[in-house]
């Protein structure tokens, strides 16, 4: 009664102060999700549960058991949330790294490629664009190839890389790591053409008023104007990387590699190795960006461009 | 008209015969036409001014009357498409490399990634002066606008008023007998204005520097300066040309006086006369 008077003038809602951050809503949107995908999971994968009653001339199954049986197939047509962290958690921290049957091994090899694919492609991107500011015949001249390029699908022209490598002695990491390359360094390219445009009349008027040279202006104006944007496009280009390797692991059956293990879990209906292998790739990704983003964070702050 | 356009050629031949070693700026007949989509633009037409070393002048006019641009030539930010103009006695572009003049433009344009004292030590870097020269020179300048202390802060943790204190320590680090200035205090609101005109009056009876000032406010223009050039638009030119027979030790108060008064007067009737015909 009086204690009450003491009491915090808050709702009495115990989940209020829940909501009113950032991790309510996420956590709402996350249940959302893995809900919907257990109701995917069950409708998807009935057809053949009914079906394998039928061969058994089991009738009258009570729906209990249906639900559970759909969620605990061997292939199923959608696994459960569940049956895929069961499925990665076997194969990460169950399996040592070396083995072939470990997602951590065959995520390093991917990796690996897409690493080196990202860091050819950045600085041939970094590259390009400081060539096309600086000359007109260049940006005339490589602009519409670069833009071609994008055009053709990664997976018609990813063979012929691998092959032609191939074919003049260049073989191992580097030819996935090529197509890495050709999918990372257009968003760069493109990113740091604009950031190094991006400097104001005014900071250009003043560069020329003390008679900067092209040098001293690009390091001292347009690269550091140029950093968010090669922030941005950096993260961009990470995960197309990714992607770039995966798809390399594709035509060119490799045995090693998260593409090869979405590529086998296809051939043998492993429907629950593709889908570790499919997150496993997006949380890769996923912490590379995150790891970018870090880095952004960690230089711009150093630049005194965070408030 | 027609007699000053025949006369041209020979001043030309005679005009660095007749240069005073105390000329910092000598404009003969010069002209500005930009190209555009809707035909010429007449931005300045047949100026005709000199500029003496320690000279504080003023270019005061309507918008569009090609003051700024004026300036600009000067500095070289743009070329003139007739006639002729020295800085120091040689082109403009050449004045410009031999780093003759500090500029200060509208905004304070402080690069947001330097501290204030990495931006006053902007140009130094590019003149390829050794770090303690440029310490020393950096830390006079930012002394002499007051700003002593801020040396670690970023432009945005500054006032609007102290970020132009700091272009102004920028442009002065270079050490230039001539400044250049474009209606640096344009955006401050009146009282830091006050405080700005009297400090950079101070600092130029320090430095016997020769400043060249474009402005619309007719107190800050009679207040700053020896020589106000009044010009007019469409096309760009001069109207006036007044000399300012105010002491050149003034403080504020001066403004109350009867001869600055008569001086802002002249001013006025000559901003709306040259401007009266166009509406």
């Amino acid at each position: 009664m009086t204690s009450n008077t003491f009491a915090p003038t808050r709702s009495l809602n115990p989940f209020a102060g829940l909501m009113s951050g950032t991790a309510g809503p996420v956590i709402v949107v996350v249940l959302a999700i893995i809900g919907a995908w257990y109701i995917g999971s069950v409708s998807l994968n009935t057809p053949f549960q009914l079906d394998t009653y039928e061969r058994a001339d089991r009738t009258d199954v009570p729906f209990s058991e249906l639900l559970s049986d759909t969620l605990s197939q061997e292939r199923p047509v959608l696994p459960a949330p569940h049956q895929i962290a069961v499925e990665i958690w076997e194969t990460t921290a169950e399996k040592k790294i070396t083995s072939k049957r470990s997602l951590i091994y065959h995520s390093g090899i991917t990796l690996s490629s897409a690493l080196l694919g990202f860091l050819i492609g950045t600085t041939l991107g970094i590259l390009l664009a400081i060539g096309i500011i600086h000359s007109r015949v260049l940006e005339k001249s490589l602009m519409p190839w670069i833009i071609a390029s994008q055009t053709i699908p990664i997976l018609a022209i990813a063979p012929m890389i691998i092959v032609v490598l191939n074919a003049v002695g260049v073989s191992g990491l580097l030819p996935k790591a090529m197509i890495s390359t050709y999918l990372s360094f257009f968003p760069v390219a493109v990113g740091m053409v604009k950031g190094l445009r991006s400097p104001e009349v005014i900071d250009m008027d003043l560069m020329h008023t003390y008679s900067a040279n092209r040098l001293q202006t690009f390091w001292k104006l347009r690269l550091p104007y140029a950093v968010p944007f090669l922030f941005t496009s950096m993260k961009i280009g990470m995960a197309a990387a990714l992607v770039g390797a995966i798809v390399g692991e594709l035509p060119t059956g490799a045995v090693a590699g998260l593409g090869a293990r979405l590529l086998s879990g296809s051939y043998y209906g492993q429907t629950l190795q593709i889908w570790s292998a499919l997150i496993m790739a997006a949380f890769v990704a996923g912490s590379l960006v995150a790891l970018i983003g870090l880095v952004e964070k960690l230089a711009l702050q150093r630049m005194g461009m965070t408030r | 008209m027609t007699a000053l356009a025949g006369a041209k050629d020979t001043e030309m031949v005679e005009k660095h015969k007749s240069a005073s070693p105390d000329r910092v700026i000598d404009i003969e007949k010069l002209s500005l036409t930009f190209e555009t989509n809707d035909g010429p633009v007449h931005a300045l037409s047949d100026i005709d001014l000199k500029i003496e070393q320690g000279d504080f002048v003023s270019f005061i006019g309507p918008s569009g009357c090609g003051k700024t641009t004026l300036l600009r030539v000067i500095a070289d930010l743009e070329k003139p498409t007739a006639g002729s103009i020295t800085v120091n006695g040689v082109s403009p572009e050449e004045a410009r490399l031999n780093r003759a003049y500090g500029y200060v433009f509208q905004a304070a344009a402080l690069y947001s990634w330097r501290t204030i004292a990495g931006n006053v030590a902007l140009p130094l870097e590019i003149m390829g002066l050794s770090r303690s020269e440029r310490q020393q020179r950096v830390a006079r300048n930012l002394e002499l606008v007051n700003l002593s202390g801020f040396e670690k802060k970023y432009p945005w943790q500054l006032s609007g008023g102290m970020q132009q204190r700091a272009s102004i320590a920028r442009a002065l680090a270079v050490e230039p007998d001539l400044l250049l200035m474009d209606e640096p205090f344009g955006a401050l609101d009146e009282i830091v204005r006050d405080h700005l005109n009297e400090q950079l009056l101070q600092l130029w009876a320090k430095t016997s520097k020769t400043v060249a000032f474009v402005t619309h406010s007719i107190p800050e223009a009679v207040f700053l300066s020896t020589k106000i050039v009044v010009l007019c638009p469409r096309p760009g030119r001069i109207y006036d040309v007044i000399e300012s027979d105010l002491p050149r030790d003034r403080t504020l108060d001066i403004r109350e006086s009867p001869e600055f008064l008569k001086i802002a007067h002249r001013v006025r009737e000559g901003l709306k006369a040259g401007h009266s015909y166009e509406d």
